[in-house]
């Protein structure tokens, strides 16, 4: 206390306005919070109420109980999908962000590629999944390919965007300084374009879930995916839910570390962000 | 290329601009042309404040973006500084109507995205910048991000950025076109100060008759399309005068002088005319206005 009215007004206020923002962010957390138990609630009483029979619909109770029976394979097979995930997307958030940087520089890339790139995005990915096992056979390597195509293009697509974002004036401005167009690149059109590249990279880590998990039902004999499909075949459904569950964390994990990372590189825009969500 | 790189060096003379039977054609989506600016000639003398005014769409952008040779002339050529332009001119301050902050960097930090960019050490100009940002009425705010500031102080940082270097040539387009009035006129008085401390050459932009007649020394009045310079005014009143130019003669001679020839033009229009009736049905109905007219 003593040690708080001897700090300067300035560090105290700020301090203040962390801790109000951290309850409000608190107090509106457990509404949701609420919702989620009386969810679970009803989860739990309706299967016994309406007499579902587990393998339709099996109660959470039920589906903690299974998952610690094997929780040890359910988890192996969950890092092993996560890291498919992962590897998938790195490789789509890397690539993507050059062909986007190349896009930009280069009107003959760009007049090549962008409606090709369009053509592409709408086809379905999943639909081309069986064309590679017949040319990559089973296993990570046709998983990573799907992971890559389904993040590829939201990524790709936005980080264009991004980057074409910078006001023609600044640019012009910058010009007349007689700077490089590196300078221009690193100094004004790359920041500007991070926040729409954030946004892609949110969006390619929830596709490269899904597509990790189809792969695995398609091309895999390992894998959360993969083990879908068998706990499906023995009618244990409680398991189907353990694993999806199990799936889900890992998806919302990575999300949440991009996350991370956007706060601590664009903390400008992420500010701005919350002051227009508060107003 | 990064001659400029000292901060208040005081780059000599202000710049000379000559214009030679410039002309600019725009290709238009359905294959035509627009002719934007047609052979306008013009000399601006070193040090002077010179204004081009006219209605929207004349090419008053068009040839300011020409000057600074960040856009090619079609036809003739131009001078800054006795040096054909071919390529952007870099000894030069460019003020738009938009402020165009980076919203990442603070106030101090937008100003001296300048020399940063001209590849120069911006330590040595962080005292001019915060100068200038007092100066420019932005003391206490320079390290405040763009978005916690209003439109004009946005605006003012910008010119701050623009002076930055001490350029010789200040290139601004419409720089107070996007301001409230009360702000605008406040602008007026600091621009014309920070010009009458400096000796820089200041080609100003605007579609102000006010801010045109208290500001410069002469003003070109452009006719609308095809662009080209319909007259020339001189300015003769005494300086400071932004504020108090308005209380003289010279000022209502030059203001009317130009409305007439907007009228001439056709870019004003006098009212259709009001019958008699009309104008006493008015007049009876609102008592309350003509009791608050000063008689
Ligand atoms: N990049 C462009 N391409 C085609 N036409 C343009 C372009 N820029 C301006 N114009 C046209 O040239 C004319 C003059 O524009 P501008 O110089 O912006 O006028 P002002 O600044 O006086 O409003 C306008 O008719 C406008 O439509
Ligand atoms: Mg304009």
């Amino acid at each position: 206390m003593d040690s708080a009215v001897s700090m300067p007004l300035g560090e105290g206020q700020v301090a203040f306005h962390r801790r109000s923002g951290l309850l409000d962010a608190l107090a509106r957390r457990r509404t949701v919070l609420i919702t989620l138990a009386l969810i679970m609630v009803a989860w739990q009483l309706g299967p016994r109420l309406l007499a579902l029979p587990t393998y339709l619909l099996p109660p959470p109770s039920t589906v903690l109980m299974a998952f610690l029976e094997q929780w040890q394979r359910a988890l192996n097979a969950a890092w092993i999908t996560t890291t498919v995930m992962l590897g998938g997307f790195i490789a789509a958030a890397v690539f993507s962000t050059v062909f986007a940087v190349l896009i930009v520089s280069s009107q003959l890339v760009e007049d090549a590629i962008q409606p090709i790139l369009l053509v592409f995005q709408v086809v379905p990915k999943i639909a081309i999944a069986p064309l590679f096992i017949v040319w990559f056979g089973f296993g990570w390597i046709p998983e990573t390919v799907l992971v890559f195509l389904m993040a590829f293009f939201p990524i790709t697509l936005s980080a264009v965007a991004g980057l074409k974002s910078a006001d023609p004036d600044i640019l012009d401005l910058a010009r007349s300084t007689g700077a490089s167009t590196w300078a221009m690149f690193r100094k004004i059109k790359l920041p500007q374009a991070l926040p729409e590249i954030f946004t892609g990279l949110k969006v390619g880590i929830t596709l490269a879930s899904t597509g990790a998990i189809t792969a695995e039902f398609i091309a895999s004999d390992r894998g959360i995916g993969y083990l879908l499909l068998e706990w499906r075949a023995d009618l244990n459904t409680p398991m189907v839910f353990a694993g999806i569950f199990l799936i889900s964390a890992a998806g919302l994990l990575l999300y949440y570390v991009i996350e991370v990372i956007e706060h601590v590189t664009i903390p400008w825009h992420v500010s701005q962000r919350r002051d227009i969500s508060h107003a | 290329m990064h001659e400029n790189v000292t901060p208040g060096a005081g780059h000599g003379s202000p710049a000379s601009i000559v214009l030679e039977h410039v002309s600019k054609t725009y290709p238009t989506s359905g294959g035509g042309w627009t002719e934007a600016v047609k052979d306008v000639s013009l000399t601006v003398r070193q040090g002077e404040f010179l204004s081009i005014l006219g209605p929207s769409g004349c090419g008053k952008s068009t040839l300011l973006r020409m000057i600074a040779g960040l856009l090619p002339v079609t036809q003739g050529r131009i001078l800054v500084a006795g040096v054909e332009v071919k390529r952007p001119v870099t000894d030069v301050g460019i003020v738009f109507q938009k402020p165009v902050l980076l919203e990442w960097r603070t106030v101090l930090e937008n100003v001296l995205l300048q020399p940063e960019l001209r590849g120069a050490d911006t330590r040595a100009f962080v005292a001019r910048a915060r100068d200038l940002l007092v100066s420019v009425g932005l003391e206490g705010f320079e390290d405040s991000h763009p978005r916690q500031l209003s439109g004009g102080m946005q605006q003012r940082a910008s010119i701050a950025r623009a002076l930055v270097n001490d350029p010789p040539l200040l290139l601004m387009d419409e720089p107070l076109g996007a301001l409230d009035a009360l702000t605008r006129e406040q602008m007026r008085v600091d621009l014309e100060e920070l010009w009458l401390q400096s000796s820089k050459t200041v080609v100003f932009i605007t579609h102000s008759i006010d801010d045109a007649v208290l500001l410069s020394d002469r003003v070109v009045i452009m006719s609308p399309r095809p662009g080209c310079i319909d007259h020339v005014i001189d300015i003769d009143l005494p300086r400071p005068r932004a504020l108090a130019g308005r209380k003289h003669e010279g000022f209502h001679v030059a203001e009317e002088a130009i409305t007439a020839i907007f009228l001439e033009r056709g870019v004003l229009q006098r009212s259709r005319g009001l019958t008699a009736a009309e104008i006493a049905r008015h007049t009876e109905s609102s008592p309350a206005t003509r009791r608050q007219t000063v008689s």
